[in-house]
């Protein structure tokens, strides 16, 4: 999908330049948004070296797995499928906490971890079970504690204040948190009256 | 509801302290281990090069031609009839498909409108605050070979609706609609 839109926007880019005479503009553009490119990828070594070495203190201190700890009751919670102290529980809560914390490529090995779990748990189908649902959902929908990655490009292009997005975007993932777990409980009480 | 920009500034500060002092009570090598991690932070922002430099040329050349600004006077007003700038549909529409590319489309925002516009500030919580719901989907399914996905994509793209609609009213509430 995301092909189509990439050449979508650079081919009717092009035709429009061609019908609209900023064939001039385009072809600065090309090598701008090259460079500007580059630019940005430089500017975000910097916050992402120093929270990806905070992120490493507070995982070798144990700090993460104390969070897990926390967030155990409230996932248990969410999926009713899952026993307590089965491994899939383990790398749910440490696929959550990842994504909390910003650290997308330690989630993404975790939660394939956690879905071999769920299927397993399911009986080696080939079809997603009800845990697996609520996993996919609260995934896309997580919570975000710091968004390193615009805090770093809000500092790039001088923000008066990187940072103040930090707890509105906290609520707002909370809300889509919550709107995730709602919508998949109503989904999951439509099947189960179908059936 | 100004109070909670300043609650931001705080709470970086306030959790970065914590890390280190929890650290150092369990007797991690506090420094040592910052280096270690560090090195992945310059890996990840070295390899979403080639992701930005595609997207960033596309959506340029896209703003240049005109085109952009032919779509968002087309859309613009069923889009401020129920409230939201026109110019942050592309960022929604890409937001569920590709987090690269969404990383480019927000970082033009900031760019083109400043980070301290509404738009700025709008596309910095949508960026942060919804997932690639296709990537996670393709990723997690496709790895352990889930062939029957029943209900996930729709209430992964409802959760994104969810999320859009809070990050607006959320920005709205904290920072005035201009």
């Amino acid at each position: 999908m995301v092909n189509y839109i990439w050449v979508f926007m650079t081919i009717v880019g092009f035709v429009f330049a061609m019908i609209n005479g900023t064939m001039e503009e385009v072809n600065k553009a090309i090598f701008d948004g090259a460079k500007e490119a580059v630019t940005l990828c430089i500017g975000l070594i910097s916050i992402l070296v120093f929270w990806l070495g905070m992120m490493r203190i507070a995982q070798e201190s144990g700090l993460l797995d104390l969070l897990s700890k926390l967030f155990r009751p409230f996932v248990k919670r969410i999926f009713p499928d899952v026993p307590t102290n089965h491994p899939a529980m383990g790398y749910i809560l440490s696929n959550m906490i990842a994504n909390m914390f910003g650290l997308g490529n330690a989630a993404t090995p975790l939660g394939i971890k956690a879905m071999e779990e769920l299927k397993q748990l399911n009986g080696g189908m080939n079809s997603a079970s009800r845990s697996m649902v609520t996993f996919l959902a609260i995934n896309t929908a997580s919570i975000t504690i710091i968004p390193t990655t615009v805090i770093a490009i809000r500092m790039n292009y001088n923000s008066a204040s990187p940072t103040e997005i930090v707890v509105p975007t906290l609520i707002a993932t909370i809300i889509s948190m919550l709107g995730a777990v709602m919508i998949d409980r109503y989904f999951y009480n439509r099947r189960s009256r179908k059936g | 509801m100004e109070f909670l920009s300043h609650i931001s500034l705080g709470f970086i500060p306030v959790l970065i302290g914590f890390i280190l002092l929890y650290g150092t009570i369990k007797q991690v090598p506090t420094y040592e281990s910052f280096v270690e991690g560090g090195k992945e932070g310059i890996k990840i922002a070295v390899s979403i090069i080639p992701f930005l430099v595609g997207m960033l040329v596309a959506i340029t050349v896209f703003r240049a031609s005109g085109a952009l600004e032919a779509l968002m006077n087309w859309i613009r007003p069923a889009m401020e009839a129920i409230g939201v700038p026109a110019e942050i549909i592309p960022l929604i529409i890409i937001r569920p498909i590709s987090g690269t590319a969404a990383l480019g489309m927000t970082s033009d925002l900031i760019a083109v409108y400043g980070p301290d516009s509404f738009i700025g500030r709008l596309a910095s919580v949508l960026q942060g605050s919804t997932d690639t719901t296709f990537y996670v989907l393709t990723v997690y399914f496709g790895a352990v070979g889930i062939k029957k996905m029943g209900d996930a994509l729709k209430v992964g793209l409802l959760a994104d609706v969810v999320g859009i609609i809070a990050a607006i009213v959320v920005v709205v509430l904290v920072f005035g609609a201009q």
